[in-house]
């Protein structure tokens, strides 16, 4: 792809297309990662919507969208997320609390806020509000923050996962509020404060479980011991064992999957993907959609190590280590070593909202990444 | 840019990247957890789960064999399988189950029993499984919900093969019949044979050979879904259909010998003496054996097990008489065999007997006796005072052993389940069963076929072909031939010959023919007009016992204490090809009723002609 013999020397080992694709805010391999990402993970879904091309076609539109999305952000200057940072969080919260209070009027879980032409979540806002307005606060407190910095960043945090939870929507208030801890956690909190949280976290646990919901609770239970109700509440759970272990080291070939293919598998094209490419594509699938995971987050640990400012920085390295904790309590959760949370595989599962928010995110990095400008020495 | 911020704080570049390293850190651990969780899962737990994915997958589904047909000897259908109507539906296609309901009950005027069944069976299934609603619908049903089906989707009329036996009543105890399986069947049965049957041989031929009518249930290997639907066929092995029996019962003979029991309750039984191979086996009254297929409603049953006609009763297989007269023939065959009795040796009969040092009076039929009688006319005549005083001769062991050769007090054998094997006494049998000893009395009534004496009428026959056979000893079988199955059929008993003397035989038969063909026999009624010399033998069995002194005046006796008619027979008799053996229950006097029964029989299978 070196083409560029007239101009070159220009600029030291950048070709004509890289210094394109930077001109258009494109990172190439990040970009790369995703749509590698994107494709495996359409080839994923047709096995697993039991070959439906409409799953496949609406996915792919989603996608493409999304990824507009991504680079539309990626245009925008870092210094604009950071003014409107703690805008979006406040209109993020005011949606939540406008969700909760046409849901107590419907009567049961309401996450969806419908504007007539599109329905959307709004928690989907403050799995980027969060992270930003952490960013955007702490950024301008002295390192490490004081124990007063930190308490108001907590209450960032604590304020929409609050809300979500009582949606109730566990898994998205778990993620919201990993974003921000993440976000906390890079901008150098004391190890002493963060022993102190992390302690009083434990010891609300047992407050937290008086005001779960009982499916939550069950689903927490269901979890230490799955094998005790195999045909009802585990069964999620040892299903997924099932078409992980058999798909063994090569796994059973696309579209062979019978576990997945035969319906044995729950929300196999949503939650438990995962389990569809362990069973058809076998521990080398597995090792496979982990890599291209791994690239794509090695890639953007080096974008927040190389972000010029503390907000780009700890706003790239919060997301960054925020989508690691998606895929991680996704697959830990398929595979059994984390409870089960209703978390999508990011990228691949099937659904909307949560994918626009991701590469939204990435339209962020991307923007962090393109932005910079040429430091002296 | 915010360079300002990196001015006043400039270590936090460096704190940034320690806890980036850190995380980085945490982030391998989780992601060495989670390959090493695959790793346990997919190459440690591989066998496992693989195995676990494959039962999940595969379902066995049988396939029930075709119920093998039952044909007469002239390829008449006995028992046959034919499609029934049912309405069934399907609940997940049906949007509103009650409404359904009620519309259909209306429509085909279903009772609420048949909707609370419905319901039941419901909870039992699964929701895409189809639910009979109602079995059996008739024409006019099947007709009112063709015309508004389109209307009722999720109904449907299913076609499931159903037995039945056309000839109902006429076949009921000869065939049998099948019923639902039972939890009693269960505990004797294989259920992996009997997966996806539903029906049972219960009783007659259909019992007897059951496995060769049922056949091998084949089963199909299916691939499922989660919720047990099955999306596709992964191997398939086809079912043996159960055989096509063929049995040797005539079915006009069958009707012949009904009709000519006219209204008296009874059994006839017909062989071909050779074989053993049963023409009629006929038990009167019958039942329509076809409810018992669908499951008989309880107060019908009920109803069939008061009647005082007991039609349920299989006489023929279980009902045990007092022979009367009927053992005569083989008693003088003991007596010329086994005793010293010469056949030309002349007793007196003056009508009655008395054993020594008793006053007590044993009478003869005839009133003032048949004066000198030798075997043969004492057979013909059946003078009851020369059999007195022959088995008084032989003494009651001799007697029982050698009755014991024809079959008496034994089971004949035949394949029809639930026969009893009678009773002809000997003085062990009575140690057994009494705590007096035998006594003399009791060899003399013995003589004339009452007493303790009970023979069942399959029995009966059974002794009458071995003595048409002179001495081939056959076992009844109603089994004639086997068409396709996958068993085989049983192999026949070995025969066995009796050895008693020609002469003696001839004595004997030539008496019987007597019986029929001259003018003093007890059956000359039935002589008129045959093309052949029928050889037969007149029984009169009491019921009631007459006191001593007393007279017993048919006329005056109710019914039940009636005298049963019976009578044996066998023809051609020079050549026979049936024997026959006829009770008509309290039918009074053998020659008189039960003697024209085994002629219309055989008279029908010999002519072929209407009695």
């Amino acid at each position: 792809m070196r083409y560029d013999p007239g101009l070159a020397g220009f600029s030291a080992g950048e070709t004509r297309f890289e210094r394109i694709m930077k001109r258009i805010h494109i990172d190439i391999p990040l970009f790369a990662g995703l749509v590698t990402l994107s494709g495996v993970a359409l080839v994923i879904l047709y096995s697993a919507s039991a070959q439906s091309f409409d799953v496949l076609l609406r996915q792919g539109i989603r996608l493409l969208l999304a990824m507009a999305v991504m680079l539309a952000i990626a245009q925008i200057h870092p210094r604009h997320f950071r003014f409107y940072s703690p805008l979006l969080w406040g209109v993020g919260v005011l949606l939540l609390a406008a969700v909760l209070v046409m849901g107590e009027i419907g009567k049961g879980a309401q996450r969806w806020l419908d504007l007539g032409v599109v329905r959307f979540q709004p928690s989907e806002i403050l799995k980027l509000a969060v992270p930003m307005t952490v960013a955007w606060y702490l950024s301008e407190c002295p390192v490490p923050p004081a124990f007063r910095h930190v308490a108001v960043a907590g209450v960032f945090i604590a304020i929409p996962v609050g809300l979500i939870a009582k949606q109730p929507d566990l898994g998205t208030a778990i993620l919201v509020g990993a974003a921000g801890a993440v976000a906390v956690f890079l901008a150098g909190i004391r190890w002493l404060y963060l022993l102190v949280l992390g302690g009083a976290g434990a010891g609300l646990l047992p407050v937290v479980w008086h005001f779960l919901h009982d499916y939550q609770r069950d689903r927490v239970l269901m979890f230490l011991n799955p094998e005790a109700d195999a045909l009802g509440r585990g069964y999620h759970i040892i299903q997924s064992k099932i078409a992980i272990g058999s798909g063994g080291f090569y796994g059973k070939g696309w579209l062979q999957g019978s576990q997945a293919q035969l319906e044995f598998l729950p929300e196999k094209s949503t939650d438990f993907i995962f389990a569809v490419v362990a069973e058809e594509f076998g521990l080398l699938g597995c090792l496979g959609l982990l890599a291209i995971y791994l690239f794509i987050i090695g890639r953007c640990i080096h974008i927040s190590l190389q972000a010029q400012d503390a907000y780009t920085r700890l706003l790239s390295g919060a997301l960054t280590l925020t989508f690691f904790v998606y895929v991680f309590v996704n697959t830990g959760m398929v595979v059994g070593i984390l409870p089960v949370v209703g978390v999508p595989l990011p990228l691949v599962s099937y659904g909307g909202t949560s994918m626009v928010t991701l590469l939204a995110g990435f339209g962020i990095l991307m923007s962090v990444q393109t932005h910079r400008k040429l430091l002296p020495g | 840019m915010n360079i300002r911020a990196a001015r006043r704080f400039p270590n936090d570049v460096r704190v940034f990247q320690s806890r980036i390293a850190f995380s980085v850190v945490l982030l391998l651990l989780a992601v060495a957890a989670l390959v090493a969780r695959l790793v346990y899962l997919q190459i440690v737990g591989h066998e496992h789960y693989a195995t676990l994915s494959q039962d999940n997958r595969v379902k066995i589904a049988p396939l029930p064999p075709t119920r093998g047909v039952i044909f007469d000897r002239n390829g008449e259908v006995l028992a046959d399988n034919v499609p029934s109507y049912s309405l069934e539906l399907v609940p997940e296609r049906i949007d509103d189950l009650d409404a359904t309901l009620a519309e259909l009950q209306t429509l085909l005027g279903l009772s609420d029993e048949d909707v609370r069944r419905f319901r039941k069976l419901r909870s039992q299934h699964k929701s895409f499984e189809s639910i009979p609603l109602k079995m059996r619908l008739d024409e006019e049903q099947i007709a009112r919900f063709a015309v508004k089906q389109p209307f009722f989707p999720g109904v449907q009329i299913a076609v499931r093969m159903i037995r039945t036996y056309p000839y109902a009543e006429l076949t009921a105890h000869a065939v049998g019949y099948v019923s639902r399986i039972s939890e009693a069947d269960l505990k004797t049965l294989d259920p992996s044979l009997y997966s996806g049957t539903y029906h049972i041989g219960k009783s007659g031929i259909e019992k007897t050979y059951e496995t060769l009518l049922h056949g091998r249930t084949g089963h199909q290997e299916l691939e499922t879904n989660v919720q047990g639907r099955s999306i596709g066929v992964l191997n398939t092995v086809p079912p043996i259909p159960g055989a096509d029996l063929r049995l040797s019962l005539d079915i006009t003979l069958q009707r012949a010998a009904v009709d000519a029991l006219g209204d008296y309750n009874g059994a006839v039984v017909a062989m071909e003496p050779a074989t053993g191979r049963v023409l009629a086996f006929v038990s009167k009254p019958s039942f329509d054996p076809n409810p018992f297929v669908y499951g008989i409603p309880k107060a019908d049953y009920d109803r069939l097990q008061a009647s005082p006609d007991r039609p349920l009763y299989n006489r023929a297989l279980r009902g045990v008489y007092p022979p009367g007269s009927t053992v005569k023939p083989f008693e003088g065959l003991a007596g010329l065999e086994v005793g010293d009795l010469a056949a030309d040796r002349k007793v007196s009969c003056p009508g009655y007997f008395q054993l020594p040092n008793s006053s007590h009076q044993y009478r003869d039929w005839r009133k003032g006796g048949h004066g000198a009688v030798d075997l043969k006319s004492a057979i013909t005549q059946s003078c009851d005072v020369y059999f007195y005083k022959l088995a008084l001769s032989l003494g009651i062991d001799k007697l029982s052993e050698f009755m014991g050769r024809f079959g008496f007090g034994t089971r004949t054998g035949i394949d029809i389940p639930g026969e009893l094997p009678g009773v002809y006494p000997s003085k062990e049998w009575k140690k057994k069963r009494s705590k007096y000893p035998w006594f003399p009395g009791e060899t003399v009534i013995t003589g004339i076929g009452q007493g303790y004496v009970g023979v069942t009428p399959v029995q009966l026959a059974r002794a009458t072909a071995i003595l048409a056979n002179r001495g081939r000893v056959v076992t009844p079988r109603l089994l004639d031939g086997v068409q396709g199955g996958a068993g085989a059929a049983p192999e026949e008993r070995r025969r066995e010959e009796l050895a008693i003397a020609p002469e003696h035989w001839d004595t004997v038969i030539q008496a019987m023919i007597d019986v029929v063909h001259s003018p003093r026999g007890t059956a000359k009624s039935i002589a008129g007009g045959l093309a052949y010399h029928i050889a037969g033998k007149t029984g009169t069995a009491q019921v009631f016992s007459v006191a001593q002194g007393q007279k017993y005046r048919e006329s005056e006796v109710s019914k039940e204490m009636r005298d049963h008619a019976l009578f044996i027979a066998f023809a051609p008799a020079e050549q026979p090809r049936i024997a026959v053996a006829v009770i008509a229950e309290h039918g009074g006097h053998g020659g008189s009723v039960a003697a024209p029964v085994a002629r219309a029989v055989m008279e029908r299978y010999l002519s072929g002609s209407a009695p």
